[in-house]
């Protein structure tokens, strides 16, 4: 009991609650509306997808461009257990569903896919996903490429909850004794093995547990956003999650969460110019991956460092 | 008795012979050298033993507690929870991770919560992470490394790096500790102090180590048996007195006398 009162954990505990608190006043108020709540729950997924690519890419060292598959697979199956039992609380049996049917298949396929490594692992998980995909668009129960309409069960409460509860599981898993045979993956293969760790099994866990939630997130997508079709699970799906995961910097979590806030605000915010919408998105990645190839933590610093400079010439 | 027993050992790379019916034998407690020119085959010799390579042909058995047990083909994870641990000749430590991470990733073997403590935090994860953190600190202490274990590995010096890939190694609670050039690169008196320190070590964890080195002032002093190999076979085997005076090992080091007509 102890461990979990100590001052770092409560206040965690206190900021999580905090900013839950904000946000729902800012809700009732009607300052925050419909449109900044779509954006909010955008967010929560894109940190349960970035924090859970994270533990695969980031943490163990295994290049993944398929989380869009896994998560397609989340979605899918939760809308249509959704959908079939039609239920007060089936949604959430959907999403427990959802996310174990990822991580089975994140298993089956990691088990041979991970003998593969760097780019070779990246194309296989390439060509996973888009299986996955095709696969879907084939099945008529599921509505083929015309898609499938789900009721809308989620709200922003239930998307906050399985935020903080995947942030809070990977950060546990990561700082445990198998977060660590993970990360000794990453950093010497050889050495991890020769140190007594079966390197097989922890790359196939945290795919697996990386499959889950992002099971996980593509539940919350279909319930939050009711209709899902196979093309919104593309590659290029794959890739956002991915270029939220290096920016916030691989093997860190809290920056992960970060970008994963300021990515799709700025995106939503060039809403406004569509013309000219990808061209700024992608000069600003651009910018801010010359800034510092270290990803959020090192721009945060770069930027805590301009703003002392400029005070001190004043 | 016997902890490691070697017989036939044989690996080819394609038409290359690396090591050529090696026949070892180590009682338990011995400390054994393994020298021999460059490209002798003593590196491939320990990838074996440790099961980086799968030998071609020949035998390797352990027996640690009177049951031995065949380490042929088995994984180098499995080897190491058998009994043997290892340092590297080119130092590979998790340059990345805190010196403290370094040996508590060596601990994982023997540790015995599962997945969901460590979801959840539950009381065994904290009961036995705090073992672990004692346990790897501890060790920490004998090798004046508990200063700096909150620091990177890649910022130790090199001297240091070499004593925390044995601190490592230690942390596998191995049997037999294999030790690949520990002394290469240190200075003569850094040598002396690691001479000592594995005396030390191997009365108080009560291991059998066999090291590979080229510094002949260490092996000649610390071991008890030494074993020569030169074009993967072993050449001369026996107390250091006779292998410095052993003829095939001086022409192997030293090249053949040249007959006069």
């Amino acid at each position: 009991m102890k461990k979990l009162l100590s001052s770092k954990s409560l206040g965690a505990l206190i900021a999580i609650v905090l900013a839950y608190v904000i946000v729902q006043t800012l809700i009732m108020v009607g300052i925050v509306d419909d449109y900044y709540q779509i954006l909010l729950v955008t967010i929560c997924i894109n940190i349960i997808l970035a924090v859970s690519l994270n533990l695969i890419t980031g943490f163990t060292g295994q290049f993944s461009l398929g989380h869009a598959g896994f998560m397609a697979i989340g979605a899918y199956v939760c809308g249509y257990i959704t959908v079939t039992m039609d239920q007060q609380f089936s949604f959430l049996l959907g999403i427990l569903a959802g996310a174990v049917a990822a991580a089975f298949v994140g298993i089956l396929i990691g088990i041979p896919t991970l003998r593969l490594k760097g780019d070779y692992l990246a194309i296989a998980t390439l060509g996973m996903g888009e299986i996955i995909r095709i696969l879907i668009l084939n099945i008529e129960a599921v509505g083929g490429a015309s898609g499938l309409s789900i009721p809308q069960f989620a709200n922003w409460t239930w998307v906050y909850l399985f935020t903080v509860a995947t942030v809070v599981i990977i950060k546990n898993f990561i700082d445990s004794t198998h977060g660590r045979a993970c990360i000794s993956i990453r950093e010497d293969e050889i050495a991890s093995e020769a140190m007594g760790i079966n390197t097989t099994r922890y790359k196939v866990t945290a795919f697996a547990i990386g499959a889950f939630f992002a099971g996980i997130a593509g539940a919350l997508y279909s319930l939050y956003f009711y209709f899902i079709k196979p093309d919104q699970f593309g590659f290029m799906k794959s890739i956002d999650i991915l270029v939220i995961v290096v920016l916030g910097g691989l093997g860190n979590i809290r920056g992960s969460i970060i970008a994963s806030v300021i990515l799709p605000s700025i995106s939503s915010y060039l809403q406004e110019y569509p013309e000219l919408k990808m061209v700024i998105y992608s000069l600003v990645l651009i910018v801010i991956m010359l800034l510092k190839n270290k990803g959020m933590t090192g721009f945060k610093q770069f930027i805590w460092g301009k703003i002392r400079k400029n005070q001190s010439a004043t | 008795m016997t902890l490691l027993t070697v017989k036939n050992l044989t690996k080819s790379f394609g038409g290359l012979t690396a090591v050529s019916n090696v026949n070892m034998s180590i009682e338990k407690g011995e400390l054994v050298g393994l020298i021999g020119p460059n490209g002798a085959g003593k590196t491939t010799v320990f990838n074996l033993l440790t099961g980086v390579y799968v030998p071609s042909s020949g035998t390797i058995e352990l027996d640690v507690d009177g049951n031995p047990k065949l380490l042929n083909g088995l994984k180098p994870y499995r080897i190491t929870k058998s009994g043997i641990a290892r340092t590297f000749q080119n130092i590979r430590l998790f340059k990345d991770l805190t010196v403290l991470d370094n040996v508590r990733i060596a601990i994982h073997h023997e540790v015995k919560y599962g997945l969901i403590p460590a979801f959840f935090r539950l009381p065994s994860f904290g009961r036995e992470e705090k073992e672990i953190s004692e346990r790897a600190e501890k060790l920490l202490q004998i090798f004046s490394l508990d200063q700096k274990k909150f620091e990177l590995a890649k910022n130790l010096s090199y001297g240091e790096q070499r004593r925390l890939e044995i601190a490592r190694a230690l942390a596998a609670n191995p049997s037999l500790l294999l030790l690949d050039e520990p002394a290469a690169g240190m200075n003569p008196n850094e040598t002396a102090e690691l001479t000592e320190l594995i005396r030390w070590i191997r009365k108080e964890f009560n291991l059998t180590i066999l090291l590979i080195e080229h510094d002949m002032s260490l092996v000649m002093k610390i071991c008890e048996r030494i074993y020569v190999l030169d074009y993967g076979m072993v050449i001369a085997n026996g107390t250091p007195d006779e292998i410095k005076k052993n003829k095939r090992v001086i022409e192997a080091y030293l090249g053949e006398e040249i007959q006069d007509a």
